[in-house]
C-alpha cells in the first residue's frame, strides 16, 4: 500500500498552482510608488509553491493515515507505527534517505543564502528546545508552560556574565547549562505535589515571575532595554566575517544538536527513561514500584531546563542582544506545540514539529501576523486528528540473554 | 514457628468522619499465605494502602521485619517507594499497569529499586550499566515466564486480556524482589480457569519464599490456598483462624459469608 498516489500529488500540484496565481500580486509583485519601477520576486512565488505544495500534500498523508487507522483500528487493536517509521524501518528507504538528509544538513549554508541559514539556525534551536521539553512533558508528563523562563536563565546568564567578568561564550555555555538546571531544581521542588492543569498554571507563573524579574530589577538586568554587544562565539581566536560567523553559528548548533539527540535517545532508553514514562502513565503505581516521584520528577525538570539554558546562551550570542520581550508566554507555547504537534515522547516527531512550526511562518511571511491563528488551528487540528502527535514514540523491545545467543529460541516460543 | 515478617497494632484510619479501619491487629510470618477478607466496603483496600505508604494512618504502628537480614522498621510516615524497598510489594485492585509501556518494560520498572544507574549511567553506558540493564532484562523476563507472559513481552501492556494484566500486576510486583506480596483481589474477574492457574502460581510463588498476604472474594480459592485467614467488618477484625475454623465462625457466618458459604455447601 503506497502512502501517496499519483493522483494526490497531481491534486496538490493543483492546489499549488492556485496558491501560486492567488498569492502572485501580494508576494511577487512589488511596485515601487517612488521609483516607478516594479520587482519581479520570483523567489517568493517558488516558496509560495513549494510550501503550499507541501502542506497541501501533508494534509493529503494526514486524511489517508486517518483513514487507515480507523481501518485498523477495527482490524486488530495493535499499536499501529507511524508512516515515518515504516519508511525508516525499510533498509531501502533508510540509508538513501538518511544520506541525503545528511548531506543538506551538512551543506546547508553552502547551498542557500546566510539569510536562509540563519533561519534555519533558529530551526536547529528550537528543535533541542523542543527536545529538552520533551523529556519534561513527553516523557515524565508534566505539564510545564514556563519553560522559557529557563531559556531566559541562559541567555541572562551568558549576558551579565560577560558584562561584568568578562566570561567568553564557551565558558558561559555549561554554566548557562547548569545554572538553568539549579532553576529547574528551584521550581520543581515546590510543585512536586501538584499534578495537570495545577502544575501547568504554577509553571506558567513562574514563567512570568522570571521575565517580570528582568524587566523590573533595572540594577541587575538592565530593565526592558536589555543588553547588547554580547560577542558571538569564537573559534580559537579566529576573525570571522558576519556571514562566517552566522556560518559557524549554524555549524555549532548542529554539532549541539547532534549531541543532544545522542543524549536524549541515551536518557529514553535508560532505567532513567523507563522511570519517567511510568512516572507519567501512574504516579501512585510507580511509586509503589519502588520509583522515587520526587527524585525522578526533579531530574526531568533539571535535564530539561538545562537544555533551555544551553539555548539560551546560543540565542544570546547570536543576537548579540538579550531583553526579556524575547522570554514571552508565547515562546514557551511555540516550543510546547513542537512537542504536541511532533508526538510527546518521540525525537523524531520532536524534530518535524520544530520544522514545521519554525519554518513554515518563516516562509509563509505573509502568514506571519495570523501566526498564533495558525498555530491555534494546527493545535486543534491536531487534538481532532491525531491526539497522539505526528509520531507516537514507540517502545523499545530488549532481547534476553539466551535470546541473544541463540536467535532460534525465540522463533520457538 | 517461622519468623514475623509483618506485625501490625491497633492500625486506624480515619477519612473526615468516617472510621475506615479501626484498631486492627494482623501479623504475618515468614513463608505463609494469609488471607484477608471481608464484604465490600469492610476496608481490605485500605489496610493495603496503609501498609504501603499510600496513606498515612490515623493511628498504630506497622512493623515490617526482612527475614533475611533480621531488621525491624517501623513503617510510620515512609513513601510507599521506601516500603517497596524494604521488601513489600503489592497489586492494585482497580489493576494500575503502565498501559502504554511494554509487558517487559511495566517488570522492568520493578527493577528500577535494586538498580542504580541515573543519569551519567544512562549516557555514557559505562560497562556497570550496560551489566545492569541485561540483568534487568534477564530477570524480569524469567519472572514473565513464571507467571506465563513471555510470549506477549513486547506487546503494550493495555493490550493484554483482564486475566493477564492481573498476572502481569504480579509480576511488577514480584521484580522488586518482595518477601511479602499483598495482592489485592488477584482473581477479581478471572474464569474458572484462570483462576485455578493464579492458585498454582500463588502456590509456586510461596515456594520461592515469598510470603503472601491477600484479599480476595472467591471463598473457594481462599480456603484451598491460605495457611490463616483474617475477617474484616466495617474496619473491624471479627475473627481470625485456620480456614476451617472461620469457616465455622459463627460471627464470620452472620457478618459475612451467611448464604454464601450455606450455597456453597449445598452444590
Ligand atoms: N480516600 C478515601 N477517602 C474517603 N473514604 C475512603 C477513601 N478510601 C476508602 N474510603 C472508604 O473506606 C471504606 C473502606 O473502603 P475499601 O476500599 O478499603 O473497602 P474494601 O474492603 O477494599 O472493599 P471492596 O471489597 O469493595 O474492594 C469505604 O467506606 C470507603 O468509602
Ligand atoms: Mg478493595
Amino acid at each position: 500500500m503506497t502512502m501517496i498516489s499519483r493522483q494526490d500529488v497531481k491534486r496538490s500540484l493543483l492546489v499549488s498552482l492556485w496558491f501560486v496565481f492567488l498569492s502572485f500580486p501580494i508576494m511577487v509583485i512589488q511596485v515601487n510608488p517612488v521609483e516607478r519601477t516594479v520587482v519581479w520576486r520570483w523567489s517568493n512565488m517558488l516558496t509560495v509553491a513549494v510550501a503550499s505544495f507541501l502542506l497541501s500534500l501533508l494534509v493529503r498523508v494526514w486524511l489517508f493515515r486517518q483513514e487507515k487507522r480507523l481501518v485498523q483500528v477495527q482490524l486488530s487493536p495493535s499499536p499501529q507505527p507511524s508512516i515515518f517509521h515504516d519508511l525508516l524501518k525499510q533498509q531501502k528507504f533508510r540509508y538513501p534517505l538518511v544520506i541525503a538528509g545528511s548531506v543538506i544538513v551538512l551543506a546547508f549554508p553552502l547551498l542557500f543564502s546566510s539569510y536562509q541559514a540563519n533561519i534555519m539556525t533558529t530551526a536547529l534551536m528550537y528543535i533541542v528546545l523542543g527536545l529538552g521539553l520533551n523529556i519534561v512533558v513527553g516523557l515524565a508528563g508534566l505539564l510545564d508552560l514556563g519553560y522559557v523562563a529557563f531559556y531566559a536563565v541562559g541567555a541572562y546568564s551568558y549576558a551579565l556574565l560577560n558584562l561584568h567578568f568578562d566570561l567568553g561564550f564557551w565558558a558561559a555555555l555549561p554554566v548557562g547549562g547548569l545554572l538553568a538546571a539549579l532553576f529547574g531544581v528551584l521550581l520543581g521542588f515546590p510543585v512536586l505535589r501538584l499534578r495537570g492543569d495545577y502544575l501547568a498554571i504554577v509553571t506558567l507563573g513562574f514563567g512570568e515571575i522570571i521575565r517580570l524579574i528582568l524587566e523590573n530589577w533595572s540594577a541587575f538586568s538592565k530593565g526592558p532595554s536589555g543588553i547588547s554587544n554580547i560577542p558571538r562565539p569564537g573559534f580559537f581566536g579566529v576573525e570571522m566575517s558576519l556571514d562566517q560567523a552566522m556560518t559557524f553559528m549554524y555549524y555549532l548548533m548542529l554539532g549541539l544538536l547532534a549531541a543532544t539527540i545522542f543524549v536524549v535517545n541515551r536518557l529514553q532508553d535508560s532505567r532513567l527513561g523507563r522511570a519517567w514514562v511510568a512516572l507519567r502513565e501512574d504516579e501512585t503505581a510507580c511509586q509503589a514500584m519502588g520509583i522515587d516521584k520526587a527524585g525522578t520528577k526533579l531530574i526531568a525538570f533539571a535535564l530539561g531546563a538545562f537544555w533551555a539554558g544551553l539555548i539560551g546562551v546560543i540565542f544570546a550570542a547570536k543576537t548579540t542582544f538579550v531583553n526579556p520581550a524575547s522570554f514571552t508566554f508565547m515562546e514557551s507555547a511555540i516550543i510546547l506545540s513542537i512537542v504536541v504537534l511532533g508526538g510527546m515522547g518521540s525525537i523524531t516527531g520532536v524534530i518535524f514539529g520544530a520544522l514545521i512550526l519554525i519554518l513554515l511562518p518563516e516562509y509563509l511571511r505573509p502568514l506571519s501576523e495570523y501566526r498564533m491563528l495558525a498555530f491555534g488551528a494546527i493545535l486543534v487540528a491536531m487534538m481532532i486528528f491525531k491526539p497522539e502527535g505526528f509520531i507516537t514514540g514507540s517502545r523499545r523491545v530488549y532481547r534476553f540473554q539466551a535470546q541473544k545467543n541463540s536467535p532460534i529460541l525465540k522463533d520457538d516460543e | 514457628m517461622m519468623s514475623k515478617i509483618l506485625e501490625v497494632n491497633g492500625l486506624t484510619m480515619n477519612f473526615g468522619g468516617i472510621r475506615a479501619l479501626d484498631h486492627l491487629d494482623l501479623d504475618v510470618h515468614a513463608g505463609e499465605i494469609v488471607a484477608l477478607i471481608g464484604p465490600n466496603g469492610a476496608g481490605k483496600t485500605t489496610f493495603f494502602n496503609c501498609l504501603t505508604g499510600i496513606y498515612v494512618p490515623t493511628e498504630g504502628e506497622i512493623r515490617l521485619t526482612s527475614p533475611l537480614t533480621g531488621k525491624q522498621t517501623l513503617l510510620a510516615g515512609l513513601k510507599p517507594n521506601k516500603i517497596t524497598e524494604l521488601g513489600m510489594a503489592r497489586t492494585f485492585q482497580n489493576i494500575r499497569l503502565f498501559s502504554q509501556m511494554t509487558v517487559l518494560e511495566n517488570v522492568m520498572i520493578g527493577r528500577h529499586c535494586r538498580t542504580r544507574s541515573l543519569i551519567f549511567g544512562a549516557i555514557f553506558r559505562p560497562r556497570r550499566t550496560r551489566d545492569e540493564e541485561q540483568d534487568t532484562v534477564d530477570r524480569s523476563y524469567r519472572i514473565l515466564e513464571k507467571v506465563g507472559l513471555s510470549a506477549q513481552a513486547d506487546e503494550f501492556a493495555g493490550k493484554l486480556s483482564y486475566g493477564s494484566q492481573r498476572r502481569l500486576e504480579i509480576a511488577r510486583a514480584l521484580a522488586t524482589d518482595p518477601f511479602l506480596l499483598l495482592l489485592d483481589e488477584p482473581a477479581a474477574g478471572m474464569n474458572p480457569q484462570e483462576t485455578a492457574d493464579l492458585v498454582d502460581l500463588i502456590r509456586r510463588i510461596r515456594d520461592d519464599g515469598h510470603a503472601v498476604l491477600l484479599i480476595e472474594h472467591d471463598m473457594k480459592l481462599v480456603m484451598s490456598l491460605s495457611d490463616r485467614v483474617f475477617v474484616l467488618d466495617y474496619g473491624e477484625k471479627i475473627a481470625q483462624g485456620t480456614p476451617a475454623e472461620i469457616g465455622v465462625n459463627a460471627a464470620v457466618i452472620k457478618a459475612y459469608l451467611g448464604e454464601d458459604m450455606l450455597d456453597e455447601e449445598s452444590t
